[in-house]
């Protein structure tokens, strides 16, 4: 009954898990069972208590799924062409979105992609070939986004996309100025600070940020139980954010919540009362930061016009009033405060705002007057900083050690060797392809140095993409303003879009050819829980044990869907390439090699690995705690195993990633790379939104929307998949037979339009029309919505038309394509205006 | 012989559903007779969490009550079922059997607890298990307290002192509620801090409102003359808590050198009584 079953290893994107197939069918999925003794969890002892994980794995919830996810209502099982795209013939691009699919062998829909790559290669080059990846949607190196796909594509030459940093905007664009930490994409260190808030902290301020919700990306519920404990001792939290969050539900902590786009005024008002009030850390100012004086005129309205950031003014822009601003402000300097904000898993909504560099940076700012470093006093995401073993290493997804077109492990690194000169950007993609031509700041993810923030990308060089291959999809719901992707996809200047994926996401049907791919359940690969490396070094610290895991296939693929590796050598082959691709390795292959490629295998063989299903690496005996920035609080050498960090080990190491080493209140690489920027100015700058309460679109459309990262699903991906994660009640609601993505209102605002819970509402400005179920609830104050991000269902009214009312759920239909300032493209979904009103009658 | 139950610590609840999914897990389509037929693709919680919120402004909380079958001593259900169809076994374990209880809707409205669904498709009523057949090959655990992240949700056996659930009960074993016992079934699954109502507010001093007055005296007097006290923190809040619905209160704040205010309150639900305004003396 139970026990006769084959139980496999595998991992998600949320913590590792057994499968149990019986009958070539997954009956079960569970955490990965490992025996208890196994596992030697660590002992933190702060104030004569021993805090210790318990011997279990926490995932992250819709990872209980798998099951339902794998036998998907959703899954793409046949390949399939659009009924109206012939290649030889009329191709009618603008049906895309509309048409209907028939269903194709794969000899057909390999034959129709391999031979429109060769026509494309052969006409123009392979630059006309662009395709991008998705995130999240499964995990491992030999089967997931950036291994074959980078591989393969890169073989062609194709022209590539940078990834905007959908997340963490502000702190890319805007923290990296004022203390360095680029090769964190802007993210601190969070190294041991779990033992530093447990020991030292005695008040949290969690601003803008849910870590219950986000979890640490990729580190499930982990650190669920590290927050409870910082609850039990009577660490005082306190939280900033329009929505009354599900980490504020838990910790139950005081709620401050501001109008949107206004944190950087309450940022600068707190800093206001510690230097009118001569309560900052004069002494790390002094010897730690530059540009103190020029920031303090900007505060104190000594520059700037006589205009004074004072905790007045905050009241009247962000709606608290000003005697709590000064609380907690004197507070704050009284008591050894981390604040919550930033970092992985703390990716918050006002970071994704118009200007949300100068929060950001304003965030940076508070801490270093409060002595960032020093103990209990850190900007901590609430999801990281166990102790953990960070010298073994182990190859992540996201570095290029675990690229199987960059790795040592390949004979040919064909993601190295692509002589297509030009760069596509996310954001901009859609204009891109329509108009031919684009031109954009940046590199993406800007990673190597501050100057990449400077540098601008000019699009075409070569001459434009004509091909879009997509791979699993989740930019309808992710990306701003999305109407524009559906004009992109219906432009007739992509003469071919090819969709490979699991699951219909939205885009999938905007393609002429589907190709199924399968899940990591269904095939072998190889991954350790949470560790992507690449800009995140060592992400296990948001785990309580490192696990490495033997992706085993538990069962056939669904259909007739077949892994992305064997995909790309069936495209390959035809191309006559599939030698260079594979150089002669299977999957199982690529796995070995990459397992063997790391420090593990010098203690435990591949073939016990194998065999074992999962290795666990312990934390050493005598392992010695180094918080993140201690070491620069106290004028030391880095100690912390930030890998990424070019200054280690030099006669530099003391020093931040900022030109002059040091916080700066005045930045020094704005000073000297885009000195005349008023809007990311030298020295942070406060500016009305330009979508926000000040904006003349505030008289039509007066309520603002917040969208953050969902609770329930990851991006897009989980959601409209499972039966199971879509009945989770407040994931999505039921009504007449339709899941309708929540809506929270408050309920003054839902009175005032005659709104009940249930109804069925639309939210709408001149953007777009969202259709979605009311919730009327105190946990948003009124002028404000709020409704999760990435509802991976776009069903709009008439199907493949702009601008069409969608009924499931999309809301960054409405969201402006405007970014962030000036010189700084982040995406901005939270500076967003709409009305709302009842849908029924 | 083994005694299995629950004990649920509502406040360490974090409302992350994997309990709800991981049974889902367990029972879709799986068929454990005979203790369970398989669960529908949709439609059934076996387990569930009532979100509530509560409080008014931003004096807002959000609990969570975990709700399945209570594992009843007294089986409402049984009184509308035939013979046999629903039995508690000596472990504590209530089971309506896949079988007998075919046809027998009536039982899902005789639950109380609403813990008891309709499967249309088997004709057939179905509930949580305890995942009986789980523990029969040698599990110590259920699916739903396995994932849970927090222990919030704690099963074992109850006769074993050194059970994970033992000790709970022993720690906390004062504390222990059952949810709803007036409806009389003796629920055998223990809850903690089941969610109760609370009064939340500010004080104020009448001549300084640009500042949060830390240390104000507050103090919560009911009809019976019984009082509670607290003091506000550094934002000037206070806040009292697990107090029962629909009771009088008078509130009174007091500050040196100011005169007391008093108001009177009614808990028909979670309370936030605004700002109490002290004038000087």
């Amino acid at each position: 009954m139970f026990d006769k079953h084959q139980v496999f290893t595998n991992m998600t994107n949320g913590g590792p898990i057994s499968v149990y197939v019986k009958d070539g069918k997954i009956v079960r999925v569970r955490p990965l069972q490992v025996p208890p003794q196994e596992l030697k969890p660590w002992v933190i002892e702060a104030d004569g208590k021993k805090y210790s994980p318990p011997r279990t794995f926490r995932l992250s919830p819709p990872c209980h799924a798998e099951r339902n996810r794998v036998d998907s209502y959703n899954r793409i099982l046949y390949p399939m062409k659009r009924v109206d795209f012939d290649p030889n013939g009329e191709r009618n691009p603008q049906n895309r979105g509309k048409s209907e699919y028939v269903r194709i062998s794969w000899t057909e829909a390999l034959d129709i992609v391999s031979g429109e790559m060769k026509r494309l290669m052969a006409t123009y080059g392979g630059h006309a070939i662009t395709g991008m990846t998705s995130s999240h949607h499964n995990w491992g190196i030999v089967g997931y986004k950036m291994g074959p796909f980078a591989r393969f594509m890169n073989m062609l030459n194709y022209t590539p996309i940078f990834d905007n940093t959908d997340s963490w905007e502000g702190w890319h664009w805007g923290a990296v100025h004022t203390y360095g930490f680029y090769w964190r994409l802007g993210m601190p260190e969070q190294f041991d600070l779990l033992e530093d808030i447990l020991k030292n902290t005695e008040m949290i301020v969690f601003w803008s940020n849910d870590p219950d919700t986000t979890r640490g990306t990729y580190s499930g519920q982990e650190s669920a139980i590290w927050r409870l404990w910082a609850k039990e001792k009577g660490i005082k939290t306190v939280f900033i954010d329009p929505l009354y969050n599900y980490t504020n539900a838990t910790m139950n902590g005081t709620w401050l919540p501001p109008r949107p786009g206004s944190d950087t005024a309450l940022a600068m008002a707190i800093s206001y009362v510690w230097i009118t009030e001569g309560t900052y850390d004069k002494e790390y100012v002094a010897e730690k930061t530059i540009g103190f004086d020029a920031f303090k005129d900007y505060i104190l309205g000594i520059s700037d016009n006589g205009f004074a950031k004072t905790p007045a003014w905050a009241a009247e822009e962000s709606g608290i009033p000003e005697r709590k601003i000064v609380a907690l402000a004197r507070e704050w300097a009284a008591k050894r405060t981390s604040l919550s904000s930033g970092c992985r898993g703390g990716e918050g909504g006002a970071c994704r705002t118009a200007y949300s560099t100068e929060w950001a940076r304003m965030m940076v700012c508070l801490q270093a007057m409060r002595g960032l470093g020093k103990p209990g006093i850190s900007i901590w995401g609430g999801t990281m900083g166990a102790p953990a073993d960070s010298k073994t290493w182990f190859p992540g997804y996201a570095e290029p050690r675990g690229q199987m077109g960059k790795s040592g492990v390949a004979k040919n690194k064909l993601a190295l060797t692509n002589t297509t000169q030009q760069r596509l950007f996310r954001l901009t993609l859609p204009e891109a392809i329509q108009t031919g031509k684009e031109s954009f700041l940046g590199d993406g993810f800007c990673g190597q140095s501050i100057e990449q923030h400077f540098k601008r990308n000019s699009y075409p060089i070569e001459g434009p993409a004509r091909m879009f291959y997509r791979y699993g999809g989740s930019f309808m719901g992710t990306m701003v303003d999305t109407n524009k992707w559906v004009k992109m996809y219906q432009s007739p200047n992509l003469e071919i879009v090819v969709a490979q994926d699991c699951w219909f996401s939205g885009e999938a049907k905007f393609a002429d050819i589907i190709l199924p791919a399968c899940t990591n359940l269904e095939r072998n690969d190889v991954g350790e829980w949470a560790a992507c490396g690449g800009y995140t070094t060592n992400a296990h610290i948001g785990n309580n044990y490192r696990v490495l895991v033997r992706e085993q296939k538990a069962v056939e693929p669904m259909g007739e869907s077949k892994s992305d590796y064997e995909i790309f050598t069936l495209l390959s082959e035809r191309l006559g390439m599939q030698e260079l691709f594979t150089e002669g390795n299977s999957e199982d292959d690529w796995a070995k090699l990459f397992y063997e490629s790391s420090d593990v295998a010098k203690t435990v063989s591949w073939e016990e690995f194998n065999k074992k299903g999962y290795h666990i690496i312990p934390v050493p005996d005598n392992y010695q705690a180094t918080p993140s920035l201690r070491w620069f609080a106290e004028g030391r050498d880095v100690d912390t195993p930030d890998t990424g960090n070019p200054k280690r080990g030099t006669d530099k190491a003391k020093e931040l990633g900022t030109y002059s080493g040091k916080i700066e209140f005045a930045s020094e690489s704005l000073r000297k790379n885009m000195p005349d920027d008023t809007e990311r100015s030298i020295v942070p700058s406060y500016h009305d939104s330009w979508e926000g309460h000040h904006s003349e679109l505030y008289k039509t459309y007066p309520l603002q929307v917040i969208s953050p990262h969902p609770r329930f699903s990851f991006h897009t991906q989980y959601d409209n998949h499972t039966t199971w994660v879509d009945e989770i009640p407040l994931h999505r609601v039921e009504k007449n037979g339709y899941r309708w993505w929540p809506i929270r209102i408050s309920p003054a605002d839902a009175k005032a339009r005659n709104i009940r819970t249930g109804d069925i509402v639309e939210l709408y400005n001149d953007r777009a029309s969202v259709l979605g179920s009311a919730v009327v609830t105190e946990r948003v104050r009124p002028g404000i919505i709020h409704s999760y991000a990435s509802g991976a269902k776009y069903d709009p009214i008439v199907p493949g038309q702009p601008g069409s009312t969608d009924r499931g759920g999309c809301i960054n239909l409405l969201t402006p394509s405007r970014m962030t300032s000036v010189n700084v493209p982040g995406m901005s979904p939270n500076s967003l205006l709409c009305e709302i009103r009842k849908w029924e009658d | 012989m083994p005694k299995y139950g629950f004990v649920i610590d509502c406040d360490k609840c974090t409302g992350c559903h994997a309990c709800f999914l991981a049974c889902k897990d367990e029972f879709t389509g799986n068929d454990y007779l005979p203790f369970s037929a398989a669960q529908p693709d949709s439609g059934h919680t076996w387990i569930r969490l009532n979100e509530i919120e509560h409080g008014e402004g931003t004096k807002v909380k959000v609990d969570y009550i975990p709700r399945l079958c209570q594992h009843c001593e007294v089986l409402a259900c049984a009184s509308v079922a035939p013979k046999g169809a629903v039995y508690r076994r000596a472990d504590g374990i209530v089971i309506i059997d896949p079988l007998k209880a075919k046809g027998c809707r009536e039982m899902v409205n005789a639950c109380p607890y609403g813990a008891i669904y309709w499967n249309q498709d088997k004709d057939l009523p179905q509930k949580c298990t305890m995942c009986a057949h789980m523990l029969e090959s040698g599990e110590e655990n259920t699916r739903c307290s396995e994932v849970c992240p927090t222990e919030a949700l704690v099963f074992g056996d109850l006769s074993d002192p050194n059970s994970a659930v033992s000790k709970l009960l022993k720690k906390k074993g004062d504390k222990v509620e059952s949810f709803k016992p007036e409806f009389a079934t003796k629920p055998a699954t223990k809850y903690l801090n089941l969610p109760k109502l609370f009064i939340a507010g500010e004080v104020l001093l009448a001549d300084k409102q640009k500042e949060c007055v830390k240390g104000a005296k507050v103090t919560l007097t009911d009809v019976d003359g019984a009082t509670a006290e607290t003091m506000t923190d550094f934002f000037g809040d206070f806040e009292f808590k697990n107090l029962q619905r629909n009771k009088e209160y008078t509130l009174t704040a007091e500050f040196a050198g100011y005169l007391p205010t008093e108001v009177k309150v009614r808990t028909y639900a979670s309370l936030n009584v605004g700002e109490l305004v002290l004038n000087t003396l």
